[in-house]
């Protein structure tokens, strides 16, 4: 214990020396990379608001750019994982579309059949199925690349062509529309949305998290003596959080149902109609919901489970993992079958959205998700990589195609933006990681 | 030998090969509780390989392994470690990318009653076990990519002997190291070495480890040249063994040894 107090005694000493602002995150221990990606959001969206003349942060547009983000965001999740052990999936986009058509027939000609059209039971069954097609793929994918020692680069090669193609063959080549309307609610829109009661109560229950999470890890600290962050940081990180939080579920419940739709429902449920129009809060949205859950769910795997600390120390050292008796391949195939459930997920998202499910869904989605991940902070050398990263990553490429849209810039020049913006954020990355050495 | 006892390690005739290679051929050294045996031998001698076959890293061709005088079976590491085979290998094998108490308890995470990792725990022990190795050690939260070539190597060691191991390998263990932890190391083989660890010390350098060791073991070309207790040979007699392969009067000769006419 002595030495503890030592110890703690000299970090307070040093640390007195210390410019007030390094002081401040090393007593908050935020990470600095993640808040200069928030910094460099942030800028992209103060920079599109004055371009756009105030269009762009506006409660409609925010909840919108969320709502786009939500499919690539879940799948740069998994793709973070596969970047760390140093592999890569390019199948990604064609693994979506393959799902989303299984889904698609799944609901729309198969399961009508049995139990009916319109039956509760069908999205769940639905998605249950595209989760197990998405696993299987992912599983295939993994074992070639485990255990037959193909590289990922090659095997996702041949995925991508392959899973498109197998696309087409499920109808050949036709459209599957419309979905059923319990499953179209994970696209959001309107009815997808929880609207501003049951958003507040998500807020809440986010806080209260959050507060929780940092009186834990206090505990837990104190528990073995470790040095303990400053109460006022504590403090300070809870009413950051909550606030965040806050804010974010605002935004949401200040984007009101259009007019058209609103006046429908006062009809529908004779609501007299006011004078200033009815406004009814669309609140968080559906997908928006699925993502953070799914990025909350990675996080926990990614940190908190043997497995993620297996994917990270194979990322950082293959042989040393070995050595340590890890079953390096096992971990492999895990990962992709991983890969293979989001991109399930994200395939759900994206026809739910669209309200169908299409030959070209998720064409160049592969190349957005790895984007997003290495925008993310993910290196391609391997070892390293957060998911909040990639999914703020996936948040910046959104905002940047919508901005542009926003700005009536053509389709070809906003290509050209996203990739110079890319290569632009993987040099700034180097340069940051060069001097963090 | 006149030890009676049964030897902690035995492994009789090991060979393996590599594309016709014979990277150990027809090997045979042992190890008592207590012991530490130097495997001398220049770069390219097959001392790794012979050891890493015991580590699991690589599988025999031909040949045993006893332990406790029982076969063993290790056909990959986490069958040595269930053996309580610890190697500290020669590329100190950490992942560079995550803390020293992630390290040290690579591939046998502690875990809570809910199955997650039980971080907390593992720093406090770990905190427990750098503090008796390397009491200066205060960087838990850094990637092992950030500490000094001493700080990664009592890593690796603190490793090798949280886990009760009673058979330690240890590949080069101070090629990396300054004096002062070149000393630390020393001294910390004596202690284990005290608590009835048997340590199979590598190297090819022999002032390394004459000191230390209380046999060598010399390997040339894939062969055991022979072995010495270090009491009854000079440092220049096991040089010749190494170089030579010429075997001194009072060192049992093996098969590599070379052939006086």
């Amino acid at each position: 214990m002595a030495d503890i107090t030592q110890a703690t005694q000299t970090n307070r000493a040093r640390n007195a020396d210390e410019h007030p602002v390094k002081r401040f995150f090393r007593a908050t221990e935020i990470d600095t990379r993640l808040l200069g990606m928030v910094g460099a959001l942030v800028i992209i969206w103060v920079g599109f608001q004055f371009l756009t003349g105030g269009l762009f942060l506006t409660p409609r547009n925010l909840w919108n750019l969320t709502v786009q983000t939500s499919s690539v965001a879940v799948m740069a999740t998994g793709m973070v994982l596969i970047i760390v052990t140093r592999n890569i999936d390019l199948s990604v986009g064609s693994v979506l579309g393959f799902c989303g058509m299984i889904m698609g027939v799944m609901q729309a000609k198969i399961l009508p059949q049995y139990l009916g059209l319109e039956h509760p039971a069908i999205w769940i069954i639905t998605l249950g199925c595209g989760i197990l097609v998405g696993a299987a793929i992912g599983a295939l994918h993994g074992s070639i690349i485990a255990f037959l020692n193909v590289p990922a680069f090659i095997v996702t090669l041949g995925g991508l062509l392959v899973w498109r193609g197998a696309t087409w063959f499920v109808t050949s080549g036709q459209t599957v529309a419309p979905m059923n309307s319990t499953f179209r609610l994970m696209g959001g829109g309107t009815e997808g949305s929880i609207g501003a009661t049951a958003s507040w109560i998500v807020g809440i229950v986010a806080c209260l998290a959050i507060v929780g999470a940092i009186l834990n890890s206090r505990k837990q600290r104190k528990r073995f003596g470790f040095p303990l962050r400053p109460v006022w940081a504590e403090y300070f990180l809870s009413v950051l959080g909550c606030a965040l939080v806050l804010g974010a579920v605002s935004v949401a419940n200040h984007y009101y149902w259009p007019t058209n739709i609103a006046r429908r429902y006062a009809d529908a449920n004779a609501i007299a109609w006011p004078e200033g129009g009815l406004q009814i809060p669309h609140g968080i949205a559906i997908p928006v919901l699925i993502a953070i859950g799914v990025g909350i769910v990675m996080t926990f795997i990614a940190t908190r489970l043997r497995f993620g600390r297996y994917v990270f120390a194979l990322g950082g050292n293959p042989e040393a993992a070995e050595l340590a008796g890890i079953k390096t391949r096992w971990v492999t195939v895990k990962i992709f079958m991983l890969m293979g459930v989001l991109c399930a997920i994200a395939a759900a998202i994206s026809t739910a959205r669209l309200n169908a499910a299409t030959n070209a869904q998720g064409e160049l989605d592969e190349l957005y998700t790895i984007a997003a991940a290495v925008i993310g902070g993910t290196s391609l050398a391997g070892g390293v990589g957060t998911i909040a990263g990639a999914m703020i990553g996936a948040l910046v490429m959104q905002s940047l195609q919508s901005g542009m849209v926003l700005l009536g810039i053509d389709s070809p020049f906003q290509r050209i933006v996203v990739g110079v913006v890319l290569v632009v954020a993987v040099w700034l990355d180097t340069v940051y990681r060069a001097r963090a050495k | 030998m006149t030890d009676q006892r049964t030897p902690l390690v035995e492994m009789k005739n090991v060979s393996i090969s590599f594309g016709g290679i014979h990277a150990v051929d027809n090997a045979s050294v042992d190890l008592y509780p207590g012991e530490v045996v130097a495997l001398l031998g220049h770069n390219g001698a097959g001392k790794s390989t012979l050891i890493k076959i015991l580590s699991g890293a690589y599988r025999r061709d031909g040949g045993e392994i006893l332990i406790n005088g029982e076969p063993a079976e290790i056909n990959n590491p986490r069958d040595a470690k269930k053996y309580g085979i610890e190697t500290i290998y020669q590329t100190l094998a950490v992942a560079d990318n995550v803390d020293a108490a992630a390290n040290l308890y690579l591939g046998r995470e502690l875990r809570t009653p809910w199955g997650t990792l039980d971080d907390v725990a593992m720093e406090a022990k770990a905190r427990e076990v750098m503090g008796r190795l390397n009491p200066n050690f205060q960087r838990f939260k850094e990637p092992v990519k950030a500490l000094s070539g001493g700080q990664r190597q009592s890593v690796a060691i603190a490793r090798a002997i949280l886990f009760d191991a009673r058979i330690l390998i240890m590949d080069e263990p101070t090629a990396a190291l300054g004096p002062q932890e070149t000393a630390q190391v020393g001294e910390l083989i004596k202690q284990l070495k005290k608590e009835g660890i048997g340590i199979f010390l590598i190297s090819h350098d022999i002032h390394d480890v004459f000191d230390l060791a209380d046999r060598v073991s010399v390997m040339k070309n894939g062969q055991v040249v022979g072995h010495a207790r270090t009491e009854d040979v000079t440092k220049d007699e096991v040089l010749g063994m190494i170089i030579l392969g010429k075997c001194p009067p009072k060192a049992i000769p093996g098969p590599g040894a070379m052939q006086v006419a």
